[in-house]
């Protein structure tokens, strides 16, 4: 079962993950933030502001300790005092937000029309994720430093293709529903309206603002020598 | 000089007739599906009036458009790099639905299953959103021809640096009058809801300048619909994706006129291309405010000129497009005569539809003879005995300019950017054509006056019968001139129109299912 669990469920849902939104990519279409504001805006600035601040530091906290364990496995003190309460903030607010989001999205007239089922099982997923992390934050002590030391380890080995679950199975299941709950919402992103991360426009910083695009060459479309192979020609039927 | 060409077009207000049809056409082929029922890329306002969606040029609502920095730079007012990301999560300066209305149809089902019953059975009106039962409040031509006038005329932004006397002056209720202005995208040179998009999906084509949305490139960030201040960029809250007017580019590349343009009743659009210098227009478009629209005539390009001809093609524009902007009725209108202004030119977008302003709303005025005991209602017989007529004589020339209905400060914050000089003198080449014609027609005006109208507006009897024949003889291909696309050396589309019906836009066939 664990082996299964924490063996077997990562190669499954990173390559379902990977090879799913690869290819619901092939149809950019099907990649949307599927913004619902247009039908309400009210309920929607708080909620959407409060999960999105809460989840993108919590996310980037996860990541920066898996890349760089060293600098949170040296932080002691008061330093780790203050980055656990920082945790512990952002993560609650992630869950009022997602709360707030939740509620809107089921009493709503307006978004329940906009609303499928695989956006109600995500929010659930990420209120019960949400609420683990926090708790376990809570509950047992300086988890910045123990994510560090224990669990990222355990996390290399899997990116080695070489796991390691003896530390992981050694865990409180707190700890293991929260790793599991994190595969699973990862499985969950191609099918999900959670592909709008992986196209978060940061490319835009560096774009000029005007955006021209040509469908011929004109450097060469006036020059008689141009050849018929060199046109372009339609890329859509 | 980067020479590029520019489908650009003119709207003669004088002649619409305020009867939808353009945007019938427009909504039949583009917009009648799913979550775009509520957008009329094509829409015919009253002015004055509240406009779709409601206050829409009131930017410190909608905070649309660029603004200049005190550094003589421009930025978008509401959205961009910083403003756009900070805000991406939830987007303040976005109009919501209401703005807009809720879209509506009926239960006809109703009437026809209903069964006998004592009273006559009626259709409800139900959201086509939510689908359930809801009371029309507002629809997107609630305020046609003035009515609903204290809630709408009366809150017209355009009126906002009027005096009360002068907006008093617009509202007495015999005295009113009003002209339509129809719009659509403006396919603007430094288009906002380009610079705004996030994911870099709304782009300029460079061969004409209509300006698209690639439907697989957005990610429905919604920054657009903020940053356009003519609002004509907007959400399609079932796709997940923003749309917008396409200038009908797939009956532009096999040689048609947009369908708006082509079913016009009143024959007031007219479609052609323009020369433009592209490296000036970051410049112009942060001219001072003063400046905007003279500039902006600067940037078109005298299709004539010798040296401009040499530049467009090293340019790569082909000879056909060179040719189209020589015979383009837009380059007559706006360049030659300067007898259309943009509108709004104030949110700097540099916009290429023109509009030559309405004369007849605003000349004409009402003088009242009453009756010899001066009472205006007859005791015995209840009805009014004031006779009020409409004086459009030409007495002295311009007189009637001078002493127009709508205030010309009114029709300057719409056409001139607040210049009212620049707004009498389009009314008075106007007026100077109709005496013209009088002179030609009727004879009741001497040669000699008719001459003294031309030369104060700068006009010679040559522009003069040029204005007339495009204003009121021209034939269809006089009124089109469009382009060759050269669809044999690129084609951005090969689909006919009826094939993809009821899907986004062009660029794919497939209906457009929500994303999960
Ligand atoms: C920088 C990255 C991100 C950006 C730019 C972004 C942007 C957005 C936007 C624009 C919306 C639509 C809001 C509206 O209705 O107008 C949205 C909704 C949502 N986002 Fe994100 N997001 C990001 C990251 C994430 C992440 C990491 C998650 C979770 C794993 C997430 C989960 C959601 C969910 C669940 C919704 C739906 C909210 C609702 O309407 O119920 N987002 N996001
Ligand atoms: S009118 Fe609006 S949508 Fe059209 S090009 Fe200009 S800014 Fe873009
Ligand atoms: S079809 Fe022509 S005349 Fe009729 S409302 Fe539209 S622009 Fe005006």
């Amino acid at each position: 079962m664990d082996m299964l669990l924490f063996g077997a469920l990562p190669y499954v849902a990173f390559a379902i993950f990977v090879i799913g939104s690869i290819y619901r990519y092939q149809n950019g279409f099907k990649y949307s933030s599927l913004s619902s504001q247009l039908l309400e805006t009210e309920k929607l600035f708080s909620a959407s502001v409060a999960f999105h601040m809460g989840i993108i530091v919590i996310f980037l906290g996860h990541f920066i300790g898996f890349f760089f364990p060293s600098l949170f496995s040296s932080i002691g003190g008061t330093s780790l005092v203050i980055l656990e309460i920082v945790g512990v903030m952002f993560g609650v607010l992630a869950i009022i937000g997602l709360v707030m989001l939740f509620i809107r999205r089921v009493t709503t007239d307006r978004i329940k029309v906009v609303t499928n089922r695989m956006d109600l099982v995500i929010e659930v997923l990420l209120i019960l994720q949400f609420i683990l992390g926090v708790v376990i934050a809570i509950e047992m002590k300086w988890g910045s430093s123990w994510y560090a030391s224990n669990m990222v380890p355990y996390l290399h080995s899997i990116f080695a293709f070489n796991p390691d679950i003896a530390g992981m199975v050694a865990m409180p299941i707190l700890v293991k529903l929260h790793v599991v709950g994190a595969f699973l919402i990862i499985l969950l992103i191609p099918f999900s309206r959670l592909v709008h991360f992986l196209v978060a426009p940061f490319h835009y910083i560096t774009r000029p603002y005007q955006v021209v695009r040509w469908n011929w060459n004109r450097k060469t479309i006036r020059d008689p020598k141009t050849s018929w192979d060199d046109i372009q020609r339609p890329k859509n039927n | 000089m980067d020479v590029r060409a520019q489908i650009s077009m003119v709207f003669h207000l004088d002649k619409c007739l305020g009867c939808h049809t353009c945007t019938v056409a427009c909504k039949n082929i583009w917009t009648d599906r799913k979550g775009a029922e509520y957008m009329w890329w094509n829409n015919v306002e009253t002015k004055p009036g509240t406009g779709y969606p409601s206050k829409w040029e009131d930017q410190e609502i909608y905070k649309g458009g660029w603004e200049r920095t005190k550094s003589g730079k421009i930025k978008l007012k509401g959205a961009g790099k910083m403003k756009g990301l900070l805000n991406i999560f939830h987007n303040p300066n976005l109009p919501v639905i209401d703005d807009y209305y809720e879209p509506f149809t009926y239960k006809y089902l109703d009437l026809i299953e209903s069964p006998q019953q004592e009273m006559q059975p009626v259709a409800r009106p139900i959201s086509l959103i939510t689908g359930k039962p809801i009371d029309i409040k507002m629809g997107p031509n609630w305020d046609d021809d003035l009515s609903g006038t204290p809630d709408f005329a009366r809150k017209d932004p355009n009126l906002a640096n009027l005096t009360p006397a002068e907006q008093e002056s617009m509202f007495q209720l015999e005295k009113m009058a009003f002209y339509y202005l129809p719009r659509i995208c403006n396919h603007c040179l430094n288009p906002a809801c380009v610079a705004s998009c996030p994911s870099g999906a709304i782009y300029k084509r460079g061969e004409d300048g209509v300006v698209l949305i690639d439907q697989d490139v957005c990610r429905g960030w919604r920054m657009c619909i903020t940053a356009c201040p003519y609002k004509k960029a907007y959400y399609n809250w079932n796709s997940g994706k923003s749309e917008k007017c396409l200038l009908c580019y797939p009956r532009l590349e096999s040689g048609q006129a947009p369908a708006c343009m082509h079913s016009c009743v009143g024959r007031i659009r007219y479609l052609g291309a323009l020369l433009y210098d592209a490296d000036k227009i970051e410049e112009i478009a942060s001219s001072p405010e003063g400046d905007l629209i003279n500039n902006q005539m600067d940037i078109y390009l005298d299709p004539f000129d010798p040296e401009v001809i040499k530049a467009a093609a090293e340019s790569g524009v082909p000879d056909s497009t060179i040719k189209a902007a020589q015979d383009s009725p837009i380059y007559k209108f706006v360049k030659e005569w300067k007898l259309a202004l943009p509108l709004h030119a104030e949110f700097r977008t540099l916009p290429n539809l023109f509009y030559v302003p309405p004369l007849l709303p605003v000349m004409a005025s009402v003088t009242q003879e009453n009756d010899s005991d001066g009472s205006e209602l007859n005791e015995m017989s209840k009805h009014w005995t004031d006779k009020w007529l409409y004086d459009t004589s030409i007495d002295e020339i311009f007189g009637t300019i001078e002493q127009t209905r709508f205030p010309i400060k009114y029709m300057a914050n719409l056409f001139g950017a607040g210049d009212e000089a620049l707004m009498v003198d389009k009314l008075k080449k106007l007026m100077a054509i109709r005496i013209y014609r009088r002179y030609k027609t009727v004879g009741d005006i001497s040669q000699e006056k008719s001459d003294q109208a031309l030369a104060e507006v700068n006009l010679t009897e040559e522009d003069a019968e040029g204005i007339y024949y495009l204003t009121s003889l021209a034939k269809f291909d006089e009124r089109f001139v469009i382009p060759a696309a050269h669809r044999e050396q690129s084609i951005e589309m090969m689909e006919s129109t009826a094939d993809v019906k009821g899907s986004t836009g062009f660029g794919f066939i497939e209906k457009p299912v929500r994303g999960m």
